[in-house]
């Protein structure tokens, strides 16, 4: 399985990863070769076997609807870069 | 006709969100009012999206859920699971929203709409979980001109459902008829305020044309940021007009998002996140799948209260018209008190319909509609109501001086019986008390005694109105225009 550059820079791109030209290559080398890894489960006979979303033996894990406490503000903006007004403060997004 | 109507069929597809009254958020404790809330005060390290942490499932959302699927006629699916929607974009601390990609908890559903007393079926493909985000502000350096954005998390996390219909639709009013209708049902079981002003309840329409008597599908439009009903049917009726021009000149409609501007009444092409069609959905680890036994959600489908198509359908059977059985059923509150009133009044049950009929399209509509309240505002209980309808109908007091009396009781919470007694309001109808009366106001009135006996009828009327003004509304109508015919001989 050959990734292809502009694969790559897909990838980055959703990850918010900034790759030079030399990273690219490296890491379509190295993608490329982890998924020729994994290709050997696809020649496993997945015919009759029901597709599993979740591996523990686990189902309809709930809780009652009820109000616990909340953080105080302090120590929910605690860790932000920047605020304002007690809100986080971000870089312009689009609407 | 416009080009419209003849050369084109309008197809609309409506994606609605909607938030459940849960007290707490979908996966942690905190506070799912978050309205008039300080900005990030309903925040935890489950909604922050800190490392280590584990969503657990509000159960109630769930029932809530199930019992929106069950009133849209949804089928509810025995296993269900959550997915991860990926997109990077300040709104999700997590990087990620908790959705539903390929098992819905319900669809194939329906709804039925009426437009021009044409009723036509609108299918929904499906209703499923999710969480909301957290709320953006924009705003602007008025020293520097840098733009920036602030965050408020005390939204992210609230429960919130995706009702996605096919493409059913076939016009703007269809469109709006939909969404009312729906409004009502989710108010009607009681899982979502559904305020679209409030922004508990938005609404994202598809819509596309297509030559008429054909089949494929145009390319399709988007349209986002319609904010009200109104809002709703201008944007689609606008993009309909736009697109017909498009393609009538011989154009191509580009498929593409566009925003609803509803100062300048018009849509505009809008800027779209990068990259975000790429949600690259997968199951979500963190919460086990849900496995909905059958007798669950049968237990479920009992609380469903009965539902305003079958109100008003139960309503016409008490004798009353379909225009009121619908005003009487288009509310719950509405309905529910109509039915308590009927209820505590004596007689025939028609008459007893008819009588609350009367006093909740009247006199209640009218309270109502003067302070632009819901009826859960209305300050007088249904049996008190019951007692004041039930003067008139013995006869105890007259139509007019009970809407009297109804203005007292709004405003003092008083008995009607008490507010009678106590003003002396009980109907004169015995003939010798009135008798003189009728005279007096014959003889003070030659003129309308002129041309009553000319022939106008309509002077008698004139002549009931001075009696009933010198008992303030207390004379029984029926008697004095007897006793004046009488004596008018
Ligand atoms: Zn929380």
């Amino acid at each position: 399985m050959e990734l292809t550059a502009d694969q790559v820079l897909h990838i980055a791109k959703l990850a918010r990863i900034a790759l030079t030209p030399e990273e690219v290559e490296r890491f379509r080398n190295q993608l490329s070769s982890i998924l020729e890894h994994f290709a050997v489960l696809s020649e496993v006979p997945t015919e009759d076997v029901e597709p599993t979303a979740y591996p523990l033996p686990l189902e309809n894990v709930m809780r009652t609807d009820e109000v616990a406490p909340s953080l105080p503000r302090e120590d929910v903006l605690a860790n932000a870069p920047e605020q304002e007004d007690g809100m986080f403060r971000v870089r312009a997004v689009l609407e | 006709m416009t080009t419209v109507a003849t050369d084109f069929e309008t197809i609309i597809g409506l994606e609605v969100h909607v938030h459940l009254t849960t007290a707490s958020k979908m996966f942690c404790g905190c506070s799912a009012d978050y309205a008039g809330a300080e900005p990030n005060t309903h925040v935890c390290p489950v909604c922050l999206g800190m490392p280590g942490t584990l969503p657990v499932i509000n159960e109630r959302a769930i029932e809530y859920i199930v019992m929106a699927g069950l009133a849209l006629n949804c089928e509810i699916a025995e296993y269900s699971k959550f997915d991860r929607k990926n997109y990077p974009y300040p709104d999700l601390m997590k990087g990620y929203q908790i959705s539903q990609y390929d098992l819905p908890i319900c669809r194939n559903g329906w709804l039925d709409v009426e437009v021009n007393g044409e009723r036509r079926r609108v299918r929904i493909q499906r209703v499923h979980m999710e969480e909301d985000t957290a709320k953006l502000i924009h705003r602007q350096d008025p020293v520097t001109g840098e733009r920036y954005s602030l965050i408020d998390v005390n939204r992210s996390g609230v429960p919130l459902v995706e009702i996605v219909s096919y493409p059913d639709i076939r016009s703007p009013a269809e469109a709006r008829e939909y969404l009312v209708k729906l409004r009502q049902i989710l108010r009607y079981i009681g899982v979502s305020r559904a305020n679209m002003e409030e922004g508990d309840f938005r609404c994202d329409a598809n819509i596309s044309l297509r030559p008429r008597g054909t089949d494929v599908l145009g390319p399709k439009v988007e349209v986002k940021n319609m904010n009200s009903f109104r809002a709703v049917f201008e944007a689609l009726s606008f993009e309909e007009r736009r697109q017909a021009e498009v393609l009538s000149s011989g154009g191509a409609v580009v498929q593409e998002t566009r925003g609803w501007d509803d100062e300048r009444k018009v849509t505009v092409p809008q800027r779209t996140k990068e990259e975000a069609s790429d949600y690259r959905y997968f199951p979500e680890p963190d919460l086990p799948p849900l496995r909905l036994s059958r007798e669950w959600v049968e237990r479920i489908r009992q609380r469903l209260p009965e539902l305003p198509d079958a109100k008003r359908e139960r309503f016409r059977t008490f004798g009353l018209s379909e225009y009121e059985a619908g005003l009487l059923s288009e509310d719950r509150a509405r309905a529910d008190y109509f039915e308590r009133l009927m209820a505590a009044l004596e007689g025939e049950p028609s008459r007893r319909a008819k009588v609350a009929a009367n006093w909740m399209l009247g006199e209640v509509a009218r309270w109502l509609n003067e302070r632009e309240a819901e009826m859960e505002a209305f300050p007088v209980p249904a049996e008190r109501l019951a007692e004041l309808a039930m003067l008139v109908e013995r006869g105890t007091i007259t139509g007019q001086v009970a809407k009297k009396v109804f203005d007292e009781m709004t405003a003092t919470g008083e008995a009607a019986s008490a507010i009678v007694e106590r003003a002396g309001l009980a109907q004169i109808s015995a003939a010798d008390e009135l008798r003189g009366l009728v005279r007096k106001v014959i003889e003070a009135n030659p003129k309308a005694v002129a041309d009553y006996r000319a022939g106008k009828e309509a002077a008698v009327k004139f002549l009931i109105g001075q009696v009933m003004r010198e008992t303030r509304g207390r004379a029984n109508p029926q008697l004095v225009h007897e006793l004046l015919t009488e004596e008018l001989q």
